[in-house]
């Protein structure tokens, strides 16, 4: 049983934004954002066709600037965000905004690879994000469950919830907070809870983790120190509505529970240097992905804070086969959280990893020289979850 | 002829035929004369015959014999013999008969003297004899006359004799009635007195006799004033018994007992007041105990303690079990069940007033004081135990001093650790006064062997501390617990694996201290525990347990922790420490570095002139570290290399691989070529681990560290944009690091990568990128 080898896709910038294309359930697509100061900017639509296991792009031009971040509509294929950067002469602004893809890119029925360079598209702007005033954009992150009408910008030290009306072509400020304290304090991360009817939002700046209630807009917990140094990402657990993750400089990641801020339920200390960017798999949430600038990505079982603590039932199988001891053996094993696999195939710092939208096995990770990477849970461990 | 010839035959026959007449007479008249003398000398006459059986004593013809028949002996000699035997027979015979008159007549005359001296002497004795019978009836009269006299006299006698004899009697009665009257008298003199055992014995003497008559009036009186007096006399005893009266001394006691005893008071009641009264005295000594142990911390020191214990308490049950083992022995196996039982309960509190003692004295330090308390403790029970084996005193104390010397061995180990804990904040302190005054402390080196060798005196007092229980004049030593257990188990698991254990602990915890931050523990602390613990590794745990085998010869069997073990923990431990001195020196360094890149405009920068600041000072930084990493580990191994490389590498490297790296994305030619290059270079070069384990050694430390310090660099650079001067002004400052910063590492290979990573990485992000002159680039780099 063979796993299938990564595929691996080069692109010819620097890149650093990654996102699936959330609202596509059927196709495997994969969104990438370059980075390059002296060139048109691009967003690279990546298809993934898993039986074949071939890729098939297309180029959308996004010449504002180069992308710093990206995220998809949960909603609307067509319909993603991204943080870019603005440079006139001697400032950099970094901007956020909405933007709509060409109606048939939208499902990648695309076939023409060749002449993509000749023929790129442009996007469609449907609306800014922000005008400035709240200073730079860190990044951008959708209502997970809604209508895809809400979106939370991080913007320095605000925190903006926009409300995008006439088919997102208005984006209005909802309401606002601001992060009062010493210093300049500048949020890194943020990410929407899809739990709770989505009224939560967890940030993060500097090395504290803090969670948000959408409606007051007033601060709900708060995990100080919650790393080392500098935390650079976060995600909720899909299942289970108290769970968070954390990475950062520290090289760790870290597993909270929200209602004990005090200390982490687990800690990871596999990376050798910062870790970039941490995600729970949507559907098995056992299933946890970090990429860092040690150039590699690490897919890791945390079996025992899962909300699948004892993976499927045992029974089943003794029923069926009970001569066959080490089925059983095996259905225990995955009570200890382990590392499943480390994938090198990067040269060059990983800054975004994430999964696939429609197939809860695959995952794609973007290194800085512009490679993606895109690879499937190891087939026996894939098994072992699903019997 | 005929006649001739006829006497010979009848010479030959016998007498008979010539001689006939007087032959056939001679023998009737021998055989009378025969008769006779047989029935003088009483025998029969067929035994006077003298043949006891001849041929046939009835044969006529034998000449001998009774029945002879000479006729007969005749006709048959003239029948038979023929002539001349004839005349030979008569010759013989006639000679025989010869020789028998002759013989006869010598007889006659032999008997007839006889009976002449028989008649003579018979004679004398007539005379004789007439002359005795006088005397005799002479001896008899006189007899008759002392016979009478003597009767006479004792008839007199015998009525003064009589008289006498009552009168002893008498005599003897009246001294004992004396004795009886005067007893009421002489009992109470001797109660007056207080000689009670003198009128107990009176009194024991009189009682059988008192007990006898009582029947008479007078008698009775007496048996009810003895009686009265007795019952005083026991009153009196039992009130010198009694608990608030003088009488507290056991002896007196037991002789009080033993008198109520012989008084014939009930045992069994008397044994209960014993050992009740016996309980109030141990029971005031224990309270004189406790109110030497006091709420406040007691005057006494233990050994006193202890010695007033044994004196008292231990002492007074002693006298209490040999006196009532005395006394009451006859009360068999229900009266030693009560003395036991009175001994557990009493020496129960006994033990819990010890234990309340040696709790207090926990605390303290001086061991050899609380093993001599032990000691005497445990030494003084020895006695009652041996006295009372069912009361288990002795197995109790045993305890008690295991118990002890447990805690103690928990309470050095408590000591080691704050020992050692106190060392950890001198060597805080001596490292945060240096920089206060402002001049050079105690150099690292010297705090490390400072702590060392104080942890190790510590051990080593602690071991002769504990080793006092051991030791071979302590009564305790040779139980079973002291031999194996407490040297295996307690002294060596426990005290030293514990200890060292405990050292490894607390060194790791600094490790795992939350405020990674700032630096809670100075990297300096880090760096002298490491060194502590990779020397520990190397040779004091060995040291330190080899010294302990040999002070407590460990017989126990039970496995303890191998020597490999414990070397492996401390340098486990000492790679931890270092890695985190890595970590927190890299981050130190890291922020400054990140600090620097995050908070410079790099778009509106001016161009160059000097090296920025803070790359002067991480310069300074990591000499600095170097300088500490080197006065505790060793050089290391760097790759070979020139050793006046670093000029020429560095034009090398900034002139041509500089200029080689990053040309092509000068020109506007491909935007592919630069990831092509880098990502070929890549391809050559390793992947660089940061924050890899580090090996005990300096240049593998300051690698680690400046391995950190540039990939934090080289994120940082990333997400910036540059102008064309920010770029020149990374390009400077890169180049200062590359000078100064290649002799620090392992390999400077790796330096110039990661500085390679940072410009190239620079020149992306910079939108009109327009490099320095490498020469320039000198210059600057030169004057600042």
């Amino acid at each position: 049983m063979e796993d299938d080898a990564p595929v691996i896709y080069g692109l010819e910038f620097q890149a650093r934004a990654l996102t699936p294309q959330t609202a596509e359930t059927d196709a495997i697509r994969f969104l990438v954002g370059t980075q390059s100061l002296k060139y048109d900017n691009q967003i690279h639509i990546i298809d993934f066709d898993d039986e074949n296991n071939l890729i098939n792009k297309n180029v959308l031009l996004h010449q504002v600037g180069e992308i710093w971040h990206m995220s998809a509509s949960p909603s609307d294929k067509g319909v993603l965000a991204t943080c870019y950067n603005k440079t006139s002469d001697s400032r950099v602004q970094t901007c956020a905004a909405v933007w709509r893809m060409p109606k048939e890119l939208e499902s990648g029925s695309h076939e023409s690879p060749d002449d993509s360079a000749s023929t790129a598209q442009t996007l469609e702007l449907l609306c800014h994000l922000d005008n400035g005033a709240h200073g730079n954009v860190a990044c951008v992150t959708w209502e997970p469950m809604g209508d895809g009408k809400k979106v939370i910008s991080l913007a320095d030290n605000h925190i903006l919830l926009w409300d995008l009306q006439e088919s997102s072509s208005q984006a209005v400020l909802a309401s606002s907070a601001a992060l009062e304290g010493k210093g300049q304090l500048k949020f890194t991360a943020g990410r929407w809870s899809p739990h709770h009817n989505c009224t939560q939002v967890a940030t993060a700046n500097d090395t504290t983790l803090r969670g948000w209630d959408t409606r007051s807009m007033s601060q709900i917990y708060c995990i100080e120190n919650a790393h080392g140094q500098l935390v650079r990402d976060l995600d909720f657990n899909p299942n289970k509505q108290y769970y968070l993750a954390s990475c950062g400089d520290d090289c760790r990641v870290k597993f909270w529970d929200t209602r004990n801020v005090t200390e982490p339920v687990k800690t990871l200390e596999e990376h050798s240097h910062w870790v970039w960017s941490v995600r729970y798999n949507h559907s098995h949430d056992q299933l946890v992905l970090t990429g860092s600038s040690d150039s590699r990505v690490i897919l890791s079982n945390m079996v025992s804070i899962s909300s699948e603590p004892f993976g499927h039932l045992v029974d089943d199988d003794d029923v069926s086969d009970p001569e066959e001891h080490h089925t059983d053996e095996k259905s225990k094993e995955p009570l200890q959280d382990n590392v499943i696999a480390t994938y090198e195939e990067h040269e060059d710092s990983v800054y975004a990893v994430d999964w696939a939208s429609a197939d809860p096995w695959l995952f794609a990770s973007l290194s800085y020289d512009g490679r993606l990477v895109i690879n499937r849970v190891p087939r026996a461990l894939k098994y072992h979850i699903l019997l | 002829m005929a006649a001739a010839a006829a006497p010979g035959p009848g010479l030959g026959s016998g007498p008979g035929d010539s001689p006939e007449g007087p032959e056939t007479e001679a023998p009737e008249r021998r055989r009378k004369a025969h008769g006779m003398l047989k029935l003088y000398y009483g025998l029969s006459e067929g035994e006077a015959a003298g043949y006891p059986a001849g041929p046939d004593p009835l044969d006529p013809t034998d000449l001998n014999g009774a029945h002879f028949d000479p006729e007969v002996y005749l006709d048959k000699l003239r029948r038979e013999c023929p002539l001349a035997q004839l005349m030979d027979s008569e010759t013989d015979m006639v000679r025989q008969i010869r020789a028998l008159d002759s013989d006869m007549q010598t007889l006659v005359y032999e008997n007839y003297n006889k009976f002449i001296s028989a008649t003579d002497t018979i004679r004398k004795m007539k005379n004789d004899f007439r002359k005795m019978e006088d005397e005799m009836d002479r001896l008899a009269t006189n007899m008759a006359v002392i016979t009478n006299f003597s009767a006479r006299i004792s008839a007199t006698l015998q009525d003064r004799h009589e008289r006498i004899t009552k009168l002893a009697g008498v005599h003897a009665l009246l001294r004992k009635l004396q004795f009886l009257f005067e007893l009421p008298s002489r009992l109470t003199k001797c109660v007056e007195l207080g000689a009670y055992g003198q009128a107990v014995r009176y009194q024991s003497r009189a009682r059988a006799v008192l007990q006898q008559y009582q029947h008479l009036p007078s008698f009775r009186a007496i048996q009810d004033d003895c009686q009265v007096i007795t019952a005083g006399l026991a009153q009196q005893l039992r009130q010198r018994f009694r608990p608030g009266c003088s009488v507290h001394r056991a002896p007196e006691q037991a002789e009080c007992v033993e008198l109520l005893l012989a008084l014939g008071e009930p045992a069994e009641e008397l044994c209960q007041e014993f050992l009740a009264h016996a309980r109030g005295r141990l029971e005031e000594e224990l309270s004189s105990l406790e109110t030497d142990l006091g709420p406040s911390p007691p005057a006494p020191d233990v050994l006193e303690f202890t010695d007033r214990g044994g004196n008292g308490f231990v002492g007074g049950l002693c006298q209490v079990a040999a006196a009532y083992q005395e006394l009451f022995a006859a009360q068999g196996p229900a009266g030693a069940e009560k003395l036991a039982v009175f001994a557990r309960e009493l020496g129960g509190r006994y033990f819990a007033l010890v234990e309340r003692r040696l709790a207090q004295e926990q605390g303290g330090s001086d061991n050899s004081l609380l093993v001599r308390a032990l000691d005497r403790f445990h030494r003084r029970l020895r006695a009652p135990g041996a006295l009372l084996a069912t009361a288990g005193l002795s197995e109790a104390s045993t305890e008690i001093v295991e118990r002890v010397a447990r805690e103690r061995l928990g309470h050095h180990l408590q000591g080691l650790k704050a020992a050692f804990l106190g060392c950890l904040t001198d060597v805080r302190q001596a490292l945060a006064a240096p920089r206060l005054a402002g001049k050079e402390g105690p150099s690292l080196a010297e705090l490390l062997a400072n702590v060392a060798s104080s942890i190790l005196s510590h051990i080593k007092a602690s071991l002769a501390a504990v080793h006092l229980f051991t030791a071979k004049e302590v009564s305790f030593s040779n139980k079973s617990y002291f031999r194996g257990e407490f040297c295996s188990q307690g002294v060596r698991e426990g005290l030293i694996v514990g200890f060292i254990r405990s050292m490894c602990q607390t060194a790791q915890s600094f490790c795992d201290s939350p405020g990674e931050k700032g630096g809670a523990t100075p990297p300096a602390l880090l760096l002298l525990l490491s060194r502590l613990c990779l020397d520990y590794e190397t040779a004091t745990i060995s040291y330190i347990l080899t010294l302990t085998d040999e002070q407590f010869l460990v017989q126990d069997p039970s496995p303890v922790t191998p020597v490999s073990t414990l070397c492996a923990e401390a340098r486990e431990t000492a790679r931890k420490l270092l890695t985190h001195y890595v970590k927190v020196q890299g981050l130190v360094i890291s922020q400054m570095l990140r600090k620097s890149v995050e908070t410079r405009d790099w778009l509106s920068t001016l161009e160059p002139r000097n090296v920025r600041a803070v790359m002067k000072r991480v310069v300074e930084d990591t000499t600095a570290i170097d300088v500490q990493v080197g006065l505790l580990y060793e050089e290391g191994v760097r790759k070979a290399q020139s050793s006046d490389s670093s000029k020429r590498t560095f034009s090398v490297y900034s002139s041509s691989r500089q200029q080689g790296r990053y040309a092509p994305s000068y020109t506007p030619s491909a935007p592919m070529d630069t990831n092509l290059l880098s990502n070929i270079q890549k391809l050559f070069s390793e992947r660089i681990d940061v924050f890899s384990p580090v090996e005990f050694n300096k240049v593998s430390v300051l690698t680690g560290i400046i391995k950190i310090s540039l990939k934090t660099l080289l994120e940082c650079v990333r997400l910036r944009t540059f102008g064309r001067f920010g770029l020149q002004q990374v390009q400077v400052d890169c180049h200062f690091l590359q000078l100064y910063l290649w002799r620090f590492v392992a390999d400077e290979e790796l330096v110039h990568l990661l500085l390679d990573e940072v410009v190239a990485s620079a020149a992306l992000r910079c939108p009109d990128p327009v490099p320095m002159e490498p020469s320039v680039v000198e210059v600057i780099c030169e004057r600042g």
